[in-house]
């Protein structure tokens, strides 16, 4: 393994992951010297418009995988209106590769909680709910704990520091279904029912939760709330592009050595980031990669130097998603990692509308019919016209991004899949997991 | 079969942390109350649903069927999860898995003749940068390899615990299940649980090692204030 350079090194901006190295930072008392409740203090001395203001003014994109506008969506939400205001946190972590909020709820609850209180107040929310994915047991009882000793110290409940303003949160545990991570299925799930997404408009910012208006937020993109109400706009755009600004949790897996968490300035590149991490592993060699999460197109060593913000990777016809970059090498076979994503999209699929639900159930068959060696020519035809049918027509993201992989891994990694058809590949899978497939 | 009186007066407190017109959203909270008591979620289990909540039975079982945290049958003490996502997949957690199934001589969401272990291969688990993984009644066991999770049940089968990489000491699925229906782990120790791998820290340890910081941070910055408002005195 060899050191990064220094110029690298420089694009580490230890921001939202800096208190990770405290590791009693998730306790209030250490949260509190660690400029722990500050952010809150100076929010409640200002009008909520003002922070909606401030929130449009830092950039801030949201980190849940779409990027957008943070302010904005703030500002969406109709004032004066006699109805409840809602904050709904999206902690539903769970694109396959993505792992940056989790390590953020567990290591350091309070700044989300902080940034919730703040968030409400800005919103004029007095309930907000944190929807955790229901395996992340260990976020919930750090969540847990910071929420009863949020309320211990006045930061949450009636009158918060005699502002004035009351506010109660729960933690709410999901139940197992990647679906829910789509904003409206998480709040009809939210709401008691099977988590389906809901048909847009109206949307979630004037009917959300219970039908009131709603903001939904990512676990980062709250927590990076408390930041920038202390260090301000142009502090927190001094870091990043100049459309995608902040700091960036970039989650690297697979075939670096040193895989992990690198909180980096966007629009840094796969390159430098593999950098940081210590290189590929011996005797891997880059084929392929997302730049973030499984519902992004796959990206091949071309891309090396692609600037990991919102346009340049759109640009490169992928997206930055959640920034969870999944690094496969020459060791690595794009048809069967497709296959396995597409599994997943198949198992994950709500059911709700045909395309998603009928095409991942196809594709998957199709993948298994290639990777045990009986597949043909016409499968690579039927994968192009079953994404075609699923992308832009099914209900929600879930069924796009399920085509991501396969139309990208079929445009850069086609002669992988010719080498199964035409038996230069050994199966992978056996023939007896075909039942039906033909 | 009859609730305890504690379940039931553990689901008014459920009830009660919803607004008041929207009881339903304690429906996967009460969910998962009803496998604390039962271990999965009984007939009997969505019947004590849907009375609590008002709505139907087959209401209740089309929400518990949607989500795969609920088992619809008896499931053992110690529910074990292989990732075979696609990351963890290729880095050996199918091998893990095959491993498991052969060993405990079960398939996906079956359970063991002792009633001890269920195994299940699972979707991404949010930490594919310490895959493979695998968990324990939903606690992580990182970078794990086929030889580390036969020891791993083993142990659980002889009534030991083994001690998971991160979070809390194992504890029964029927106790995990009280919390995820938000009850607090009474165990302080769980919730003091290691909960940074080296892959957690790694970015932020390389920025710590060569003195990186990001300049310009001065929390005294004041917030912007529209002139109306600071007019109006706020």
């Amino acid at each position: 393994m060899t050191t990064p350079r220094r110029e690298t090194l420089e694009k580490l901006t230890p921001v939202l992951t800096k208190r990770w190295l405290s590791p009693n930072a998730w306790r209030i008392e250490v949260y509190e010297q660690l400029d722990g409740y500050a952010a809150l203090r100076k929010a409640l001395a200002v009008h909520p418009d003002d922070l909606i203001q401030l929130v449009k003014d830092s950039g801030l994109r949201g980190r849940g995988g779409a990027g957008f506008p943070t302010g904005l969506k703030w500002g969406f939400i109709p004032q004066n209106d006699g109805k409840p205001h809602y904050l709904v946190v999206n902690a539903d972590e769970g694109e396959p590769g993505t792992c940056k909020d989790l390590p953020l709820m567990m290591n350091d609850p309070h700044s989300l909680i902080e940034g919730v209180i703040i968030a409400a107040y800005a919103i004029r929310a007095n309930r907000a709910f944190i929807y955790l994915r229901g395996e992340a047991v260990h976020a919930a009882r750090r969540l847990r704990n910071a929420v009863q000793e949020a309320y211990r110290a006045g930061y949450l409940g009636q009158n918060i520091l005699g502002s004035g303003f009351d506010l109660d949160v729960v933690v709410h545990s999901g139940a197992g279904a990647y679906i829910c991570g789509e904003e409206t299925a998480l709040l009809d799930s939210l709401e008691g029912f099977r988590g389906q997404p809901r048909l847009r408009p109206p949307f979630p910012a004037t009917h959300g939760l219970y039908s009131c208006p709603t903001v939904v937020n990512n676990v980062g993109t709250i927590a990076s709330v408390p930041y920038i109400v202390l260090g301000g706009a142009a502090w927190w755009k001094s870091m990043g592009t100049e459309k995608s600004s902040g700091p960036m949790i970039y989650s690297l897996s697979g075939r670096v050595v040193n895989p992990g968490q690198y909180e980096c300035s966007m629009g840094i590149t796969l390159r430098e980031l593999i950098e940081l991490a210590g290189g590929m592993q011996p005797g891997h060699r880059l084929k392929f990669w997302t730049p973030g999460g499984s519902s992004t197109p796959l990206l091949t060593a071309e891309h090396l130097d692609v600037p990991l913000d919102f346009e340049s990777v759109a640009a490169a016809g992928s997206i930055l998603g959640t920034t969870a970059t999944q690094i496969f090498s020459d060791q690595d076979c794009p048809v069967y990692a497709t296959y396995r994503w597409i599994e997943f999209y198949h198992h994950e699929s709500c059911g709700k509308c045909t395309p998603c639900r009928e095409g991942n159930y196809w594709m998957a068959r199709i993948y298994r019919r290639i990777l045990s060696g009986q597949g043909t020519y016409e499968d690579l035809d039927t994968l192009l016209d079953a994404c075609d049918n699923i992308l832009g027509r099914a209900f929600c993201g879930l069924g796009d991004g399920a085509t991501s992989s396969v139309t990208s891994s079929l445009k850069y990694f086609k002669q992988d899949y010719l080498d199964y058809i035409e038996g230069r590949t050994p199966p992978k899978l056996s023939a007896e997991q075909l039942v039906g497939a033909h | 079969m009859g609730f305890s009186q504690e379940t039931r007066e553990r689901a008014q407190e459920i009830i009660a942390r919803y607004p008041a017109d929207h009881s339903r959203s304690a429906l996967l909270p009460l969910l998962h109350l009803v496998q604390s008591e039962e271990g999965y979620v009984s007939p009997a289990g969505i019947e004590f649903c849907a009375e609590l909540l008002g709505i139907t039975r087959a209401q209740v079982a089309a929400v518990a069927s949607f989500y795969t945290m609920y088992k619809r049958r008896p499931t053992g003490d110690w529910l074990v999860s292989v990732c075979t996502n696609t990351m963890c997949n290729v880095l050996g957690g199918q091998e893990v898995y095959d491993t498991l199934a052969e060993h405990l001589g079960v398939g996906h969401e079956e359970t063991t003749a002792d009633g001890k272990i269920t195994l299940e291969h699972a979707e991404c688990l949010a930490a594919c940068d310490n895959g493979p993984v695998m968990t324990v009644n939903y606690e992580f066991f990182d970078r794990i390899d086929p030889k580390a999770a036969v020891e791993v049940v083993e142990e659980l089968r002889a009534g030991g615990r083994p001690t998971p990489t991160r979070g809390g000491r194992l504890c029964p699925l029927k106790e995990m299940s009280l919390q995820l229906a938000g009850f607090a782990d009474p165990r302080e120790d769980a919730v003091a649980g290691p909960a940074a791998s080296e892959a957690t820290l790694r970015g932020v340890r390389l920025a710590e090692e060569h003195g990186i910081s990001v300049a310009g941070f001065d929390p005294s910055t004041p917030i912007k204030q529209g002139d109306d408002r600071k007019e109006a005195g706020q």
